[in-house]
């Protein structure tokens, strides 16, 4: 958070740092044509395909789109749950 | 060497397109090139006024691709540069009147008489900018460093790609360097890494563009002002000169040119 000095000064929330996060956004989205929900989907739909064969700790999971040079990539960042097998009991 | 194609698009309209075709036309020329500027927005013509032509067009275009006039009597010779030809837009008819074969026919035969072909390209994504990209060589996409010319920007740069004709080059326009220091514009810095192509030119903003326009004589013969010479700068880098792009918002600004001047190498 920032501070009460910053605020005053008006040394954050600069309209251009707003504007750069919000191009960032809606350039991914106009570049692989897929709206936040279809987007919101698609990372649904391949958890449940990943804990179909892998544990998954679904809660940190993460599954987001971004930029390489003009290039989008989808990055998946999915923690397994560690197994307890069977033969240590 | 034939010339080379030079189109000039932006997607948004009134980011400086025209403005810029006029001016990198005038720079190139002026610098001993041959140069003939060709205004691809029909029906919305605007080249002739920046260049102070208006008076002078008998033929346009469209006479030239229905083959009412030969392509010399449409061309018409500018006021102050020798070399220096601009094809007016039609006023009366609309952009299907040209398709991307007769813009491609139409270049063919102007570049074994001419170093350089610029286009004007229309705004939009439609016929008009198809037409304007047929013949590219090279494609300057135009914006300034506001959210709607930047997501206009990503969008024709995604098209140039998929027609076969990019890397486009960036040329940011309008730059209020006053509000970039207090992070309330998009930095040229910032455009880049959001569109993530190459920079071809930085242009200030500068009241004087808007005189010289009002008088139909390019800013680039028209003095020193900053914007003169980011223009007379985009001429140079198309002719494969390495120039440096200069802080614009630099006070000592001539200092530095002229220790460049003395010591090129350094810093």
């Amino acid at each position: 958070m920032s501070s009460f000095f910053d605020r005053l000064l008006g040394r954050d929330n600069k309209s251009a740092q707003t504007a750069k996060e919000r191009m960032k956004l809606v350039l991914v989205h106009d570049r692989t044509d897929m709206t936040y929900s279809e987007l919101d989907q698609l990372k649904d739909e391949l958890i449940d395909v990943i804990s179909r064969h892998v544990e998954i700790e679904r809660s940190s999971a993460r599954i987001e789109m971004t930029q390489d040079g003009r290039q989008q990539r989808l990055i998946a960042d999915i923690p397994l749950r560690p197994t307890r097998r069977r033969r240590s009991g | 060497m034939p010339g080379q194609v030079v189109t000039v698009t932006s997607g948004k309209g009134g980011v400086g397109k025209t403005t810029a075709t006029a001016n990198i036309g005038a720079a190139l020329a002026a610098s001993g090139q041959k140069v003939v500027c060709i205004d691809a927005d029909i029906g919305l013509r605007n080249l002739d006024v920046v260049l102070g032509l208006e008076n002078r067009i008998v033929y346009d275009l469209v006479d030239v691709v229905e083959g009412r006039c030969r392509i010399r009597q449409a061309m018409i010779r500018d006021k102050h540069l020798n070399d220096f030809f601009l094809i007016p837009a039609a006023q009366t008819r609309d952009k299907s009147a040209v398709s991307p074969s007769d813009m491609v026919r139409l270049c063919e035969e102007l570049r074994p008489d001419h170093d350089w072909i610029l286009i004007d390209s229309p705004a939009g994504i439609e016929r008009g900018f198809r037409n304007a990209i047929a013949p590219a060589d090279i494609v300057l996409v135009v914006t300034n460093p506001e959210v709607s010319a930047v997501r206009d920007a990503d969008r024709i740069i995604g098209l140039i790609e998929a027609e076969e004709k990019g890397p486009a080059r960036l040329v940011i326009n309008r730059i209020k360097s006053e509000m970039v220091k207090r992070g309330d514009m998009l930095s040229p810095d910032d455009v880049l890494e959001l569109l993530a192509v190459e920079l071809i030119g930085l242009i200030p903003e500068d009241e004087h563009v808007v005189m010289s326009t009002n008088q139909g004589v390019p800013i680039v013969l028209n003095g020193k002002s900053k914007s003169a010479q980011a223009f007379r700068d985009i001429a140079s880098r198309l002719k494969g000169e390495e120039v440096p792009f200069t802080p614009l918002d630099d006070d000592r600004g001539i200092f530095k040119r002229l220790a460049r001047l003395i010591r090129p190498e350094g810093n």
